[in-house]
Parts: C-alpha cells; sequence; structure tokens
C-alpha cells in the first residue's frame, strides 16, 4: 500500500526516520537544514520520541551519543558549518563507542560560513572525515527525494547493524525540492541482534561502560594504566589480553573492511560500451543526466556512474569500468573531492578528468554535454 | 600488619580505585555508591562520567556508565534522562572538565532544568594534566602553567560555576559540600543523597559541587591539602546549601 505524500527532501527525511523507529532528534538551527528540526518537532511526539532543540551543535552530538549509548534510534540534521563541530564527537561515537546515528548533512556553499546554495565541497569531511584518529561513518548520496526516503530506512537499518554512524550528504539544492514520495512502511524488526550493549541500568545483568574501547566491557583497569599506555609507545607486551586499543583498533578496522565488501554500491547506465564513463552523485548526478541522454541520442557511447553510498566507495566497481573505459569524468560541485577516489579506484588505468562548479554554481546539461562531447572528439 | 579498619562492601563498587594518597575522589566516589545502595537504585543508576582522574571510575562502579567527551556529560545526560525518566542519572566531572571547556553544557542542561543530578569535583586544578591552572585555582595558587600563583590580572578570577547555576530557574537544589574531614564527609553524603532523592522526586535539576583534595597537583602532604581546603579553598568557595526549592 502506498504511503505518498507531497513532502520536500528535510521534511521527508524525518518523516522516514519515524517509520525507522527514531525516538531522538537533537537539533540546532542550520539553514538549509532547519526544516528537519521543524518537522521533528512537529511530529516527534506523536510517535512518543524525545524531541530537543540544543546549545550547540557540540552538545547535540553529544545529547546522541546519550541517546545511541542507551539503544535509541536518534537522528540530527545539519549542514558543514554545523557538522564541524560535530567531529569530536562523531570520531569517538564511530571508533570508541561503536554507537549507531544517523546524520543528515545538508551541504551548502563552504568553507567556513560562506553562503546557503547548494554544494558537494562536504563530501571529504564526511567521508574522510575531521575527528581525531581513525574511524569512518557510512555516507550515503540520496538523488531525489524518494532516494532520500528510501536511504534514510537504509541508513538506519545500517547504523544500527554495523553499530556505526551514518550520513546522509543532501544539499539546498535537494533539500528545497519537493516531489511525491512513497514513504512506504515502518521499517520492520529489521532483524538485528538485541542492543546487549545499551546502557540502560544494569538490571539482571552486568554494567555496561559505554565509551570504553575494548572486545568486550569487563574490567578495564589494566586496559587503562598498564597496556594501552605501553601499546601507545609501542612496546611488546607478551601474554598481553586482547583488550586493548591496539586490539580493538583491529578489530574495527576489520569491520571496515567487511562494510566495504558488502554495501558499495553504485547506479550504472549504459556503462557496457561506454568510451566515456561520467562519475557524479547526489544533485550534480541529477542534473547532468539530459546531457548523458543527449549524447546517447547522437550516438556517442557515454556512461553513468553513481555511487549511491561514497563510503563505502564502489571502487571495486571503477576499477572494473576502467578495465574497458579510457576516459572517466567526474562531475562535482567542489574543486574536486570525490575525484580523489575515482582516480584511486582507476589507478591510473584511465584518464580522469574533472567539470567543477563552486560557490553555489550548479553544473547544467548544456555546460556539461559540451565537455562530454570534447573527450569523445565530437565536440 | 594489624589491620585497624575496615570497610564494608558496597553493592555499587566493585574493584580497588587508584587514586593518590589523600585525593578527595576516593571518598566521593564512596560516598556516591553507598548512597545509591541506599536508595536502592543501581540497578536503575546511569552514571555519565567526564574526563579526569575519576574517567577509571567506572573501572569501581558496578553499573551502567557512559563515558563522555571532555565537558559533554551534560549532555549525554540530558537525552538519557529524557529518553529514560525513571533512572537516576547522574554526571560525575572535574573542575577542568565542568567549569572550563564544559560550561556550555552545564548552563544549558540546567537552565533547561534537566532532571539529573551533576557532580562537579572541585580540587582547584587540572588534577591529571599534572595540576595545571584550572579557572576554578584560587588567587595566589601556584601550579605549573601560574608558577608566580594565579593572579586576576594575567589570569582573571576563580569561576564561581556553581553559584552561577544557583540563580537559574531550572535548578532545583545546588549545594557545595567537602571531603576533607569526618563532619564534612557526612555532610556531603547527606547532600548527594537529597540531590539524588529530588531528581527522582523530579522535575528539575540538581547539583552537589565537592571539594576534593588533591596532594599531589598541589605539592602538598594529605594533610596539608586537607588543611589547606579549610584554610583557603572555602575562603573562595564556602561550603553550604545554595538553593534548595525541594520542599
Amino acid at each position: 500500500m502506498a504511503n505518498t505524500q507531497f513532502l520536500n527532501c528535510n521534511r521527508a527525511i524525518v518523516e522516514a526516520a519515524l517509520l525507522s523507529d527514531c525516538r531522538f532528534f537533537a537539533g540546532y538551527p542550520l539553514t538549509p537544514a532547519t526544516e528537519c528540526l521543524e518537522q521533528a518537532s512537529h511530529r516527534m511526539a506523536d510517535f512518543g520520541g524525545v524531541y530537543l532543540q540544543g546549545e550547540s551543535e557540540v552538545s547535540i552530538i553529544n545529547m546522541l551519543n546519550g541517546a545511541a549509548a542507551a539503544g535509541f534510534r536518534c537522528m540530527t540534521a545539519t549542514s558543514g558549518t554545523g557538522l564541524a563541530l560535530m567531529q569530536e564527537g562523531l570520531s569517538h561515537m564511530a571508533g570508541i563507542a561503536e554507537v549507531p546515528v544517523v546524520i543528515v548533512n545538508v551541504m551548502r556553499g563552504g568553507p567556513g560560513f560562506a553562503n546557503l546554495a547548494p554544494s558537494q565541497a562536504d563530501y571529504f569531511q564526511a567521508t574522510r572525515g575531521g575527528g581525531a584518529g581513525d574511524y569512518r561513518c557510512l555516507v550515503f548520496a540520496p538523488e531525489t527525494v524518494q532516494e532520500a526516503v528510501d536511504m534514510t530506512k537504509q541508513a538506519f537499518h545500517l547504523s544500527d547493524k554495523y553499530r556505526a554512524p551514518a550520513i546522509i550528504l543532501s544539499d539546498q539544492m535537494l533539500a528545497e525540492t519537493s516531489e511525491a514520495v512513497d514513504l512506504g512502511q515502518p521499517l520492520s524488526g529489521d532483524d538485528l541482534p538485541e542492543k546487549w550493549w545499551a546502557t540502560t541500568g544494569c538490571e539482571g545483568r552486568e554494567p555496561i561502560y559505554s565509551g570504553r574501547p575494548g572486545k568486550d566491557y569487563g574490567p578495564h583497569a589494566q586496559y587503562l594504566s598498564g597496556d594501552l599506555t605501553m601499546n601507545l609507545i609501542g612496546l611488546e607486551i607478551p601474554g598481553r589480553d586482547e583488550d586493548t586499543l591496539e586490539a580493538h583498533m583491529l578489530r574495527l578496522g576489520e569491520k571496515y573492511r567487511l562494510i566495504e565488501e558488502n554495501e558499495a554500491h553504485a547506479e550504472t547506465l549504459y556503462i557496457d560500451d561506454a568510451d566515456l564513463a561520467v562519475v557524479a552523485f547526489g544533485t550534480s548526478a541529477r542534473l547532468i543526466r539530459p546531457a548523458i541522454e543527449a549524447a546517447r541520442a547522437d550516438g556517442l557511447r557515454v556512461g553513468l556512474i553513481r555511487p549511491t553510498l561514497l563510503w563505502p566507495f564502489p571502487s571495486k566497481l571503477l576499477a572494473e569500468a576502467a578495465e574497458g573505459i579510457a576516459n572517466f569524468l567526474v562531475v562535482e560541485m567542489s574543486m574536486g573531492q570525490m575525484l580523489e577516489d575515482v582516480r584511486l579506484a582507476v589507478q591510473g588505468k584511465a584518464a580522469v578528468e574533472l567539470f567543477s562548479t563552486l560557490g553555489g554554481a550548479i553544473p547544467r546539461p548544456e555546460t556539461v554535454e559540451p565537455e562530454i562531447r570534447r573527450l569523445l572528439g565530437a565536440a | 600488619m594489624e589491620q585497624i579498619f575496615e570497610q564494608s562492601p558496597s553493592a555499587a563498587l566493585k574493584h580497588r580505585y587508584d587514586y593518590c594518597a589523600g585525593c578527595g575522589h576516593g571518598v566521593t566516589i564512596r560516598l556516591l555508591a553507598e548512597v545509591i545502595d541506599e536508595l536502592a537504585l543501581r540497578e536503575r543508576t546511569v552514571g555519565v562520567l567526564g574526563v579526569g582522574c575519576y574517567s577509571t571510575s567506572p573501572v569501581t562502579f558496578d553499573f551502567d556508565c557512559q563515558l563522555a567527551l571532555h565537558g559533554r556529560a551534560p549532555a549525554m545526560a540530558t537525552a538519557v534522562k529524557r529518553l529514560l525518566p525513571d533512572r537516576l542519572v547522574f554526571t560525575f566531572q572535574g573542575d577542568g572538565d565542568m567549569a572550563a571547556i564544559g560550561t556550555t553544557e552545564i548552563i544549558h542542561a540546567a537552565t533547561r532544568g534537566e532532571n539529573f543530578t551533576a557532580l562537579l569535583l572541585n580540587n582547584a586544578n587540572f588534577g591529571e594534566t599534572g595540576g595545571h591552572l584550572a579557572p576554578t585555582t584560587v588567587l595566589g595558587q601556584r601550579t605549573p602553567s601560574s608558577p608566580q600563583g594565579r593572579d586576576a590580572l594575567e589570569h582573571g578570577y576563580p569561576t564561581r560555576l556553581t553559584e552561577m547555576l544557583a540563580l537559574l530557574d531550572g535548578a532545583n537544589y545546588v549545594a557545595r559540600v567537602a571531603v576533607n574531614k569526618p563532619a564534612n564527609v557526612l555532610r556531603a553524603k547527606a547532600a548527594i543523597k537529597k540531590a539524588f532523592k529530588a531528581q527522582m522526586a523530579g522535575p528539575g535539576f540538581s547539583m552537589v559541587e565537592v571539594l576534593s583534595a588533591c596532594p599531589s597537583g598541589w605539592r602538598l602532604t594529605p594533610v596539608e591539602a586537607h588543611s589547606w581546603i579549610e584554610e583557603v579553598q572555602t575562603k573562595t568557595y564556602p561550603l553550604g546549601v545554595l538553593k534548595d526549592a525541594t520542599s
């Protein structure tokens, strides 16, 4: 049964979150993400959850940490400048506490305060992050409101499954796009294990210490005072137990390897016979589809590769594509950030060029199509 | 060696804790555990612990804990208590954690009247880093980063955060105690118990500041450190109930 509504992307994402059993939303007003906060403030009580407007993004991410560590699905929405303030908390949630959270970043112009126009220049911020140490976040890149709804549900599911934060990279243009969207049904049981690690009070079980890394959450005196310190300065400790930061990080690395193996995904269009593959995500991909169709209509062999997740990045798919395709054109609203991942993926087997728009400018079919023709020698 | 004292077991404590001789943290942790025992709340408690020497506390506490980033415990506790309103939720922060980097979080949590209890361990320095100048360092106090003593013109005045919080409408019960002598220890326990009871009766924010000796940071013997609390620290940070709207 369809559950169709006409919503903009900000509001639709929050509706999808509520259908995904999200029961805590904390936010701080920040254009162009504020409608998410509005929608949550209107709707969360209907679902018996908690909505809270906090005093800063620094506080918000830590509220989310508290909620997530107590076992509740939780969300915030912000823009790049807000996500910048959340990086310390995000690093801790991803790499140490290993708690799930879904964060919407409605990208606007950067760097710094910059402007409110659409951008994709938070690609590095999302896929590399700015917090301390080694950690990763799942990064989803929706192209349409419908896909944002579907990805929000998927984000909650995978974030719980892997106990890893998920970021949904929207942008100002997508956020303000209203479309008919099928919100679908509530995300059901998810076939996920119980959250044994949730700190809800230790009735009937051993206490949990959330935010203390280790293979388990048992006594950590040795971890704090002995093994960790020794491992930090690189000394071998014969017979040390696994409850060390080194062991924790090795396990974290293995988790990230599994995510890369299982969850990387891209949509492909016309690439089987392509001589040129355009690589674009989100709004950029949506905007330039007419250029690809027009070139195809003229018999030019151009295809599209659209990563739907930016981390894990579909490197394997791109590497395979590079076996048969000699030229890649990355189209993005930044100075060339995904460009680096594409170049790493194809490992020099294909030429990779960039079509970049900056400062709120968007790629248009009429500006990208000539570039496609030039690269195919059909200018 | 003849054992001249014994310690009664607490259900809320496990493992030993390793603090410097004379440090007030162990006493405070012990009081906290005893109050949780007496209120029979161990299995319904979530502690949110900040960053400092007391970060080893989860090793000690035998109940659920969340470890917060430096200064952020009140934000985490806000979420936990709102989502689990029938649990006992408290934060445990030092003066560096709460009165320096975490002022935003504690002021707004108290302003909103968040229904958890904040415990502030005030030892007048950043104990864990080696006794450095903190917002609570008193005038004239020498630290490794104020070697000539705290000077108001150079370092600013000591922060009386607890007095500031007591002004807020959202605060229900706010007190300052010390754990430097037996009578004060008993008063400290009573204050913590009152704060926890106020929380469970709800609504409103409750807070207890504990003046806690740091002999290592202060470069004093334990006996000198406990006298220093009486003779110096309480002059800037007088003991007593700063707000009680519980009745």
